[in-house]
């Protein structure tokens, strides 16, 4: 199910701590990347490595919202809803989204590039409104420039 | 008072980042001395001198913090720097970590000398991926110059750093809770006593404090406790860093002594509120710290002791300004639905509360809010108030009924509206909207 690549980046993983269930958010971190989200077969993947349950790995996954159950779009756009985007115009800029892709938070684009998320305070609270794709900062936002960042994505 | 540069004193160099400037600029010369000429005592004694205080949110001595390790524990001790940066309004740990990731493992390697510890950790916000690498490449740096893992400078003193992310849980900010999620678990606040010192990571005797907290360490051994205290005031000691948000011209995270006014803060270094607008509120602290009034404001000095006094707190030092045209009714709305999210749902006051107290904002903002739901509203919180394991409850009750006392106006206007469409409804129904009301 993983590249060999994979695999040996979650021993390395393993190895390092002291507890080996420790080690479960940043090996799921690893098999997210690879596969996109986390299918039930990945969970009990890492069930066996780190010498849980599949249930022991399913309650952490369900319990943080970085992790998904089911595929999400290539780009995955968190827009801040939080107070200090919320001041600066935040509201607007998710509309915007929404208006240029069709979608409502949570929705993915029927092309599967796209997937829209309103999350909670990202640390871009003195740069609002921002927002992140998957891993990249987008600060200062107006819906042009908003605009412009959808037309850069290769 | 004086404005110096500690935290942010590299701030604007180039590559500030990488271990050649840090060395360049004094880096790693603190942990040098310490490790030569202090014993692990001293150090946490001169800490205590400095007058640090946790820069997370709680504000707590960090060299008291440090003495409630037990020494002749034969567990092994560990040292957490908490970079889980996720208190709304806070983004200056980021800024910190991007720029000066060296000075926060410094940090770190002095705290794990003073406790003995031989292993720390770094727990960073997964959505801060691109610093946890900039972390692990900063600490191979250090391991390559010999400040980090076996027999640091040849002292017999080793300690190795991991960095740690988390996964999107607000919760795992608080120390318990992070600590249960760095075990592989759900992000649930353990029940304190036994507090972490003695009974933390792994059941062992742990430190754990903010990243900003340990980068104030460095300057602290190299410069002494006395000069790091008398930089702010005498109950909190030194320098901080502030995230400013929200309607001032220039938002930004800003380094200012303990005790600097906070009116001169927004006016001179933020330039005043945007648009040439009147102020009309501040929330200083994150969102968890009670809203202040534009009158508390003129009298508000940045430091523990003055925000305490107003019955707010300084938290994780996060200005959020707001102007005359600010609507405190959905600012609230906005918190309280951050807190319902984030409610790890253990305790009942907190997870069906904040639920509630949601839904009576939306109704309100609605317009079909009933007259007595600012007082229901009020209760709400005031039920909440200390009736949780963590202190999330009180964070999420602390947003709430202080601005209802403060800003009632903003939201009865609401309830006003939804009188006048009662009395535009049709009248040959009687008691049926009574019937709706849920």
């Amino acid at each position: 199910m993983l590249s060999a690549g994979a695999k040996e980046k979650i021993q390395r993983i393993i190895a390092r701590y002291p507890v080996k269930r420790s080690a479960l958010l940043p090996v799921l971190f690893v098999v997210q990347e690879e596969l996109g989200y986390l299918p039930d077969e990945a969970l009990h993947e890492v069930a066996r490595w780190l010498d849980l349950t599949f249930l022991d790995v399913e309650t952490v996954v369900s319990f943080y919202t970085m992790f998904h159950r089911r595929p999400i779009g290539r780009y995955h756009i968190q827009v801040c809803r939080n107070v200090s985007c919320y001041l600066c115009g935040g509201d607007a800029i998710r509309e915007h989204l929404e208006r240029r892709l069709g979608i409502r938070p949570g929705e993915t684009t029927p092309d599967g590039r796209f997937t829209l998320s309103e999350v909670e305070c990202i640390g871009a609270c003195s740069w609002a409104p921002a927002m992140q794709i998957n891993f990249t900062f987008y600060h200062h936002l107006t819906p042009e420039r908003v605009d412009e960042i959808l037309a850069s994505l290769p | 008072m004086e404005k110096v540069r500690v935290l942010s004193a590299r701030f604007d160099l180039p590559d500030s980042h990488t271990i050649e400037v840090y060395l360049r600029t004094g880096g790693y010369q603190a942990l040098r001395k310490a490790l030569a000429e202090m014993t692990p005592e001293a150090v946490i004694e001169e800490v205590k001198r400095s007058a640090l205080r946790g820069r997370g949110g709680a504000g707590f001595s960090t060299g008291m913090k440090w003495s409630f390790v037990p020494k002749d524990s034969s567990k092994p001790k560990y040292v957490i720097a908490n970079a889980d940066e996720s208190e709304p309004g806070t983004c200056k740990d980021r800024v910190l970590m991007e720029k000066d990731p060296h000075a926060v493992i410094e940090g770190i390697l002095l705290a794990a000398y003073a406790v003995q510890a031989h292993l720390a950790f770094i727990y960073i916000r997964g959505e801060y991926w691109y610093l946890k690498e900039r972390l692990e490449y900063a600490i191979e740096e250090a391991r390559a110059h010999g400040f980090v893992g076996a027999n640091i400078l040849g002292s017999g003193f080793s300690c190795d750093i991991i960095v740690h992310p988390g996964a999107g849980a607000y919760i795992c900010g608080e120390e318990t809770a992070l600590m249960e999620s760095l075990e592989g678990k759900r992000g649930y606040p353990r029940i304190k006593p036994p507090f972490p010192a003695v009974v933390g990571l792994y059941g062992c005797p742990t430190v754990i404090n903010n990243v900003e907290t340990l980068a104030s360490v460095p300057p602290i051994i190299l410069n002494g406790g006395d000069w790091f205290r008398r930089l702010g005031t005498e109950k909190s000691g030194g320098t901080r860093l502030f995230a400013v948000s929200g309607h001032v011209a220039r938002p930004g995270v800003y380094e200012l002594p303990m005790g600097y006014s906070m009116k001169r803060m927004i006016e001179e270094d933020c330039g005043g509120i945007r648009g040439g607008k009147r102020l009309k509120a501040v929330i200083p602290g994150g969102s968890s710290a009670p809203i202040l009034t534009a009158e508390e404001v003129e009298q508000c000095t940045l430091d523990f002791e003055s925000l305490l006094a107003l019955k707010s707190m300084l938290g994780s030092g996060a200005i959020i300004v707001m102007d005359e045209d600010t609507d405190i009714a959905q600012v609230v709305y906005r918190i309280t639905k951050f807190y319902e999210h984030e409610s790890c749902g253990w305790c009942v006051p907190c997870r069906e509360g904040t639920r509630w107290m949601r839904k009576l904002l939306e109704r309100l903002l609605r317009g079909e809010g009933r007259p007595k739901d600012v007082d229901l509203l009020y209760e709400l919180a005031r039920n909440i108030f200390g009736t949780t394991h963590c202190p999330l409850g009180d964070a999420a009750a602390w947003a709430v009924y202080p601005a209802i006392e403060k800003f009632r106006a903003d939201f009865e206007k609401y309830v006003r509206a939804a009188a006048v469409s009662v009395s535009a409804e049709p009248s040959d129904v009687p008691g049926a909207r009574r019937l709706l009301v849920v």
